[in-house]
């Protein structure tokens, strides 16, 4: 297939994911191992009690950090989902973006932070994110499910590395628009530098940091929902499920049940932005 | 409990430190001075730096040669303790550049800086923070109020950085808070507050950890005029009672002359007169410092010292005045104290009294050419009739 271009990109990466693959597979074995496990501990927690008593804890953590409104919408949401006879897919996605999303920002928010106060990271960093960014979502399932084999922790790791640059790029630019006069405050009482950053950038950056929280999880929904394709299962395993078989009415529920899993989690991130702003 | 009676907590448990060393001499030794300070702002200061002094090139020149902006210009002063000493200038005169140079947010390109007479450039990066949270406090134009944090955290910000425990910090904030009139506010966030509330709040975050060392960067100027007022007579008033060594910039010569001990006059990096308010109003060195003080009223500035004559001669001239039976007023007394006598007892002439004898006269015409800010002319004694003798004469 690439054998007639000039530079057989490709086949660089084939060959360096195949190295990787046969001489360095234990790390890889270890992250899937961990990923695998968190997954299932998240969903094993969210199907543990009865679907109402979920309903109604989510609801009401919803209501305390965005209001009635999201509160009353998450729990008619969830409720439709459950009716649908999809609570457990609905579930593990739940579970699915929950993980992704951890992982994409323990990786972003540090980055973000590094590069925002260090030009040389910045430089790096910033054509990196740019790299991903515009890399259409299913490349990156290939080299996830030739390191990670089929199932979860491919989907996880594909999607987490997919949700890191939105948050990367918000914290990183929340950090550099802190006020000078800010920092210089910190600078005139005495503050040390990681004092500095953690009692002044951060929370002044934290409206912006929580902005690339929901970005990540709205591109962690997007992301897992396409893991279907790789046996990820959840609501994206019922839309391939459709596809396959051509049953436009398993296509149409699952797909409303990712619309409902959206707001959701948009609603709730967007009150956290707006708490961060008070 | 009055604010009077409020002690910060931490001014009783203070350690020795560096500056305490120079506390037995403190009373010779200012507390801020500042020997022969530069500042180029470039990558090329330092080149830049020797062919302003040396060529004198000026700063478009600096800038179009060297890629560099020449912000303090050779400035030395220094500040007594307890004084209040006002920069004032024009914007982007580098009055903000000159005083970041004492907490040495900026290094100078040259010269010294003494902090109680402690060369602070010899000072290691822990050292100079120390200095800057207990000896230095410092109030920003812009407030500069940590959003995030209510006004409490905000005020014990700098004791916060040093670790004192959270009782002893919280506190030292509401006294802080108390000195500024704004007790029972702590809970609240910055942005609940006026601007004129939140400069409160600003120099009760500088006072917080009881500096010896005021830092004000035009901190009424983002203000309206009556809050600035109320601000500037409420500063004076603490500053009576705390008797802070303060820094204070201004670009409003009103205020440097309500609020300074001593003023000066900063132009395009140059300090181009230092002076009592007094001294700068009557005697402007140039041109520049002229049209400053042109519009400043001189009533409560000059002495009648400054407009009267000397009683020698005037006696000599007009020996048939009764000195003795005239109003009369101090040395220090200013001119709006001597219209007051002039306008109330209907006199034409004043005596001005040091220790009970008379020192010299004031007349009507001496005392409206002192507040139009034109100097007292010598009294002639040649045969040609002198100018001033219908008036200071005759009546
Ligand atoms: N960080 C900086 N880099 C380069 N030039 C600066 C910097 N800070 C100030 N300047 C320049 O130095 C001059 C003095 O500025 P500043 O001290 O802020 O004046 P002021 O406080 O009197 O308004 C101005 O020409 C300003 O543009
Ligand atoms: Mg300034």
């Amino acid at each position: 297939m690439n054998g007639d271009a000039v530079i057989s990109i490709g086949s660089y990466i084939e060959t360096l994911v195949d190295w990787l693959n046969v001489n360095h597979a234990a790390p890889f074995e270890m992250l899937s191992a961990l990923m695998e496990r968190s997954v299932k501990l998240l969903e094993a927690v969210l199907l543990f009690p009865n679907a109402f008593v979920v309903m109604i804890v989510v609801a009401l953590l919803a209501w305390k950090v965005a209001g009635r409104q999201v509160g009353a919408l998450t729990f008619g949401g969830l409720l439709f989902c459950y009716l649908m006879d999809l609570w457990k897919a609905t579930m593990l996605t739940t579970a699915l973006v929950g993980v992704s999303t951890m992982a994409a920002l323990l990786v972003a928010i540090p980055l973000g932070i590094w590069s925002a106060v260090n030009p040389t990271a910045d430089k790096i960093t910033r054509p990196v994110m740019d790299f991903m960014q515009t890399m259409p979502p299913w490349v990156y399932l290939i080299p996830a499910v030739i390191l990670f084999s089929l199932g979860r922790a491919p989907a996880v790791i594909a999607t987490a590395v997919f949700a890191i640059p939105p948050a990367l790029r918000l914290t990183s630019l929340g950090i550099k628009e802190v006020p000078k006069d800010q920092l210089e405050v910190g600078k005139a009482f005495g503050a040390t530098q990681g004092q500095i950053i953690w009692k002044i950038q951060i929370p002044t950056a934290m409206p912006s940091i929580m902005a690339g929280v929901n970005q990540c999880i709205m591109m962690s929904l997007a992301m897992v929902v396409l893991a279907g394709l790789i046996g990820a299962g959840g609501l994206g395993g019922e839309v391939v499920r459709g596809l396959t078989r051509m049953m436009i009415g398993v296509g149409v529920r699952s797909g409303l049940a990712i619309v409902i899993l959206a707001i959701i989690f948009d609603r709730v991130t967007q009150g956290m932005v707006a708490l961060s702003k008070r | 409990m009055t604010a009077e009676t409020k002690v910060l907590p931490l001014n009783s448990t203070k350690p020795a430190t560096l500056m305490d060393q120079h506390a037995a001499k403190s009373e010779q030794v200012p507390a801020i001075e500042c020997r022969h300070v530069w500042k180029i702002y470039g990558k090329n200061e330092q080149r830049a730096h020797q062919a302003v002094k040396t060529e004198n090139i000026s700063k478009e020149a600096c800038l179009a040669e060297y890629g560099c902006v020449i912000g303090v210009v050779d400035a030395s002063f220094s500040v007594n303790q307890g004084e209040i000493f006002c920069i004032m200038g024009l914007s982007g005169s580098g009055k903000s550049t000159l005083m970041r140079h004492v907490n040495r947010l900026i290094e100078p390109t040259d010269g010294q800086i003494l902090i109680n007479g402690t060369d602070i450039g010899t000072l290691s990066t822990p050292e100079m923070r120390a200095l800057r949270a207990k000896k230095i406090g410092m109030v920003f134009q812009n407030m500069a109020l940590l959003p995030h944090r209510n006004v409490r955290d905000n005020v014990a910000f700098g004791l916060e950085v040093r670790k004192v425990p959270k009782k002893e910090r919280h506190a030292a904030a509401e006294n802080a808070l108390a000195l500024v009139h704004l007790d029972g506010w702590g809970d609240r966030f910055p942005r609940e507050l006026s601007g004129g509330m939140q400069q409160r709040v600003g120099l009760a975050r500088a006072l917080a950890s009881d500096p010896d060392i005021l830092l004000m960067d035009e901190p009424f100027s983002a203000l309206d005029p009556l809050i600035r007022r109320q601000l500037q007579d409420q500063f004076l008033e603490l500053s009576q009672k705390l008797k802070k060594t303060t820094l204070f910039i201004t670009h409003d010569l009103d205020e440097a002359i309500r609020i300074g001990a001593h003023i000066a006059i900063m132009k395009d990096g140059v300090l181009v007169q230092i002076g009592t308010p007094e001294e700068i109003v009557t005697n402007p060195t140039d041109e520049y410092v002229a049209d400053f003080v042109a519009g400043i009223s001189r009533l409560h500035l000059v002495s009648a010292t400054t407009v009267m004559y000397p009683a020698v001669d005037f006696l000599r001239k007009f020996p048939e005045v009764a000195a003795e039976q005239l109003p009369s007023v101090g040395p220090d007394d200013d001119l709006d104290t001597l219209v007051e006598i002039m306008t109330d007892v209907e006199a034409n002439r004043v005596a001005v009294r040091a220790d009970g004898k008379i020192i010299g006269i004031v007349t009507r015409r001496s005392l409206l050419r002192g507040i139009q800010g034109k100097p007292t002319e010598k009294i002639q004694f040649d045969a040609a009739q002198p100018q001033d003798a219908q008036a200071a004469g005759g009546a």
